[in-house]
């Protein structure tokens, strides 16, 4: 990729080029998993929609710099989905194709959880659940603070939400009046050791989050043209509101087997069959979309 | 003998006694001046930067009682080139937030500094909630941390402004209610100890308020005793002067380390350990705070009740000379 490319908000994207973008993540997931011989499957498969949403549609971006000051900045506070991301950030150009093959090995710069500190496009590290939307509010200050108009987007798990943080942060955000804020609730009802709300109660999350000052937009997570919509028609970076988006989602959308038992493909590794079956059914559904 | 209360160290914000009374709160509004970078929060603590907020108060960040929130969020800024200075309570500052801190800011290497109020017993008759003795042992196994603990008014004000250019995070634990140690403070080396007195019989180290004591013993053990004390000041725990503390522990053969944090994991330890990994045999002895249930009371009392006193230094260094 040429140096100082600026890739824009709004970058045209089909729907059908969105949904398969999804699936090509959800592919490169399953060998990145592979290689490194356990990984979790069904999550990051529920916000591969999200994902490529966000990187080939709504993010300023420019991947020769990734410390460029006034990219919007991206934080996986769900940490454990960052198989999902770092396809990504190879094809966009943040670094070499070739660190996907050493993912897992020592000395890696791309692990389970993204480190800022190694990997070229994190914004920052992520792993211990609840903590990055306290981070993102102060990135949203420090955009204040210094004239800039980058929008930063955390994308949460709904089990992440029961930790106590998460409305520290939602608080202090709707205080701070940081427009220029938007979390994103991957909502597929799952966390690592069964249904989120048998756990702990977190509905409803649409009135908690307006009860604590925040837009709120509940949407399906999967659906092209919503998710396009509700990023294209955020409120200007300058406003008054933080943004919660609530991205109803399936745990395991995409293959039928994790469709069915997401619990079971929280952590895992897939057999030959299954990785067999998973790549046939997903390149199926690609080639059904272009054809 | 007069009866001792607990003092108001909070109340105090007035510009010309806050040198004295607030020297991070003073220390951190000259640097602002002169770094704009510079930001403030507290978790309803603001009364520590009042000074501050009242020269830049778009630069201060309240976060409300929430620790665990202003150190992420100060992680954040961290992250977009400022340079956060988190005001807390060391209970509830190192204690409470260790995680975040770790996390966020130490694996990250991101420039927050953590200026810890009311260490070790100074919150007094609060109860033990409100103790901070086990926050250098945390913070110290943070590997990249700097840890300080400045003796006086003046050395934490010359301590904040020779790291306040550090890429590294820090914690600045601050003794509260110390006398003057430094007539001038020091200029601070990265990483290495003042020696305040020369001596080969015993070597006496201290930081924070265990600087005032060993200083003031070693004058005692001169005058008396006869016995003359090699003496240090442990403002940097991390990174450690071992150097300094080695030369010294080969000459004198006794070492007696002076804090008021627990007995596991502060300057005792650290010096025990770096004295076990040199292979030196030595003889060592401390002064610190037991590794029990803590009594509650006023700090006078409380260091009189734990030997946090120069007559109890002196008489420990005088066994250990004797040994």
């Amino acid at each position: 990729m040429p140096d100082d490319i600026t890739l824009d908000r709004g970058r045209p994207l089909t729907d059908a080029e969105l949904l398969r973008r999804a699936d090509w993540i959800r592919l490169q997931t399953i060998d990145l998993i592979a290689q490194a011989g356990l990984g979790h499957y069904s999550s990051t498969f529920s916000s591969a929609e999200i994902v490529a949403t966000l990187y080939y549609h709504v993010l300023r971006l420019r991947p020769s710099e990734p410390n460029w000051p006034d990219r919007d900045r991206f934080l996986l506070g769900k940490g454990h989905v960052a198989t999902g991301l770092w396809p990504v950030l190879a094809d966009l150009g943040f670094y070499p194709q070739d660190w996907l093959k050493q993912f897992g090995k020592v000395g890696s710069p791309l692990n389970d959880h993204p480190n800022m500190k190694v990997a070229r496009g994190i914004d920052f590290s992520s792993g211990s659940l609840g903590h990055n939307l306290s981070v993102g509010a102060g990135m949203a200050i420090a955009a204040r603070l210094t004239g800039r108009d980058y929008r930063t987007f955390v994308l949460t798990g709904d089990g992440e939400l029961q930790e106590g943080q998460v409305w520290e942060a939602a608080m202090a955000a709707s205080h701070y009046k940081l427009g220029n804020l938007v979390a994103i609730v991957d909502a597929n009802g799952f966390s690592g050791a069964g249904p989120t709300s048998q756990a702990m109660n977190i509905e409803p999350l649409a009135a908690r989050f307006e009860s604590f000052g925040w837009t709120v937009r509940e949407i399906n997570g999967h659906d092209a043209p919503t998710l396009k919509r509700t990023f294209d028609e955020l409120p200007d970076p300058a406003s008054e509101q933080p943004v919660a988006v609530i991205a109803r989602t399936r745990k395991g959308q995409g293959v039928d087997f994790m469709e069915k038992q997401p619990q079971a493909w929280h952590l895992g590794l897939l057999n030959t069959e299954q990785y067999a079956d998973v790549v046939a059914e997903i390149t199926a559904r690609m080639e059904l979309a272009n054809g | 003998m007069a009866e001792k209360k607990m003092v108001d160290v909070f109340s105090d914000v007035e510009r010309e006694t806050a040198m004295t009374a607030n020297p991070a709160g003073f220390a951190v509004t000259e640097l602002g001046a002169e770094d704009e970078r510079i930001v403030t929060l507290a978790a309803d603590m603001s009364n520590t930067v009042a000074e501050f907020i009242a020269k830049f108060p778009e630069r201060y960040i309240e976060c409300g009682i929430a620790e665990t929130n202003s150190v992420s969020l100060a992680a954040g800024l961290a992250s977009a080139g400022l340079i956060p200075y988190i005001y807390s309570m060391s209970p509830f500052g190192m204690l409470k937030t260790c995680e975040q801190w770790r996390t966020d800011v130490d694996y990250n290497h991101l420039p927050v500094r953590l200026v810890g109020r009311l260490s070790g017993l100074a919150m007094g008759y609060f109860g033990t909630s409100h103790y901070a003795v086990e926050d250098i042992a945390i913070a110290r196994t943070m590997n990249n941390t700097v840890v300080l603990s400045p003796a006086d008014a003046a050395s934490c004000v010359s301590l904040m402004r020779s790291t306040a250019g550090l890429e590294n995070p820090v914690y600045i634990r601050i003794a509260e209610g110390v006398g003057k140690v430094y007539d001038e403070a020091p200029e601070y080396e990265y990483g290495k100890w003042p020696k305040l007195r020369s001596g080969t019989d015993v070597t006496l180290i201290g930081h924070g308020m265990g600087v005032g004591l060993v200083a003031a013993a070693a004058e005692t053990l001169f005058e008396h005793d006869s016995v003359e004390a090699d003496v240090f000041d442990a403002a940097y725990l991390r990174p450690f002067d071992e150097a300094a503390l080695l030369a010294s522990a080969e000459k004198t053969g006794r070492v007696l380390t002076v804090e008021d944090h627990s007995v596991v994991g502060g300057l005792g330890t650290i010096v025990a350990e770096t004295i076990a990994r040199a292979g030196l045999s030595v003889k060592l002895d401390q002064v610190a705070l037991p590794d029990t249930d803590l009594e509650v009371g006023v700090p006078a009392e409380l260091y009189e009740y734990y030997g946090l006193t120069p007559a109890n230094v002196a008489q420990k260094a005088l066994n250990l000379a004797r040994r």
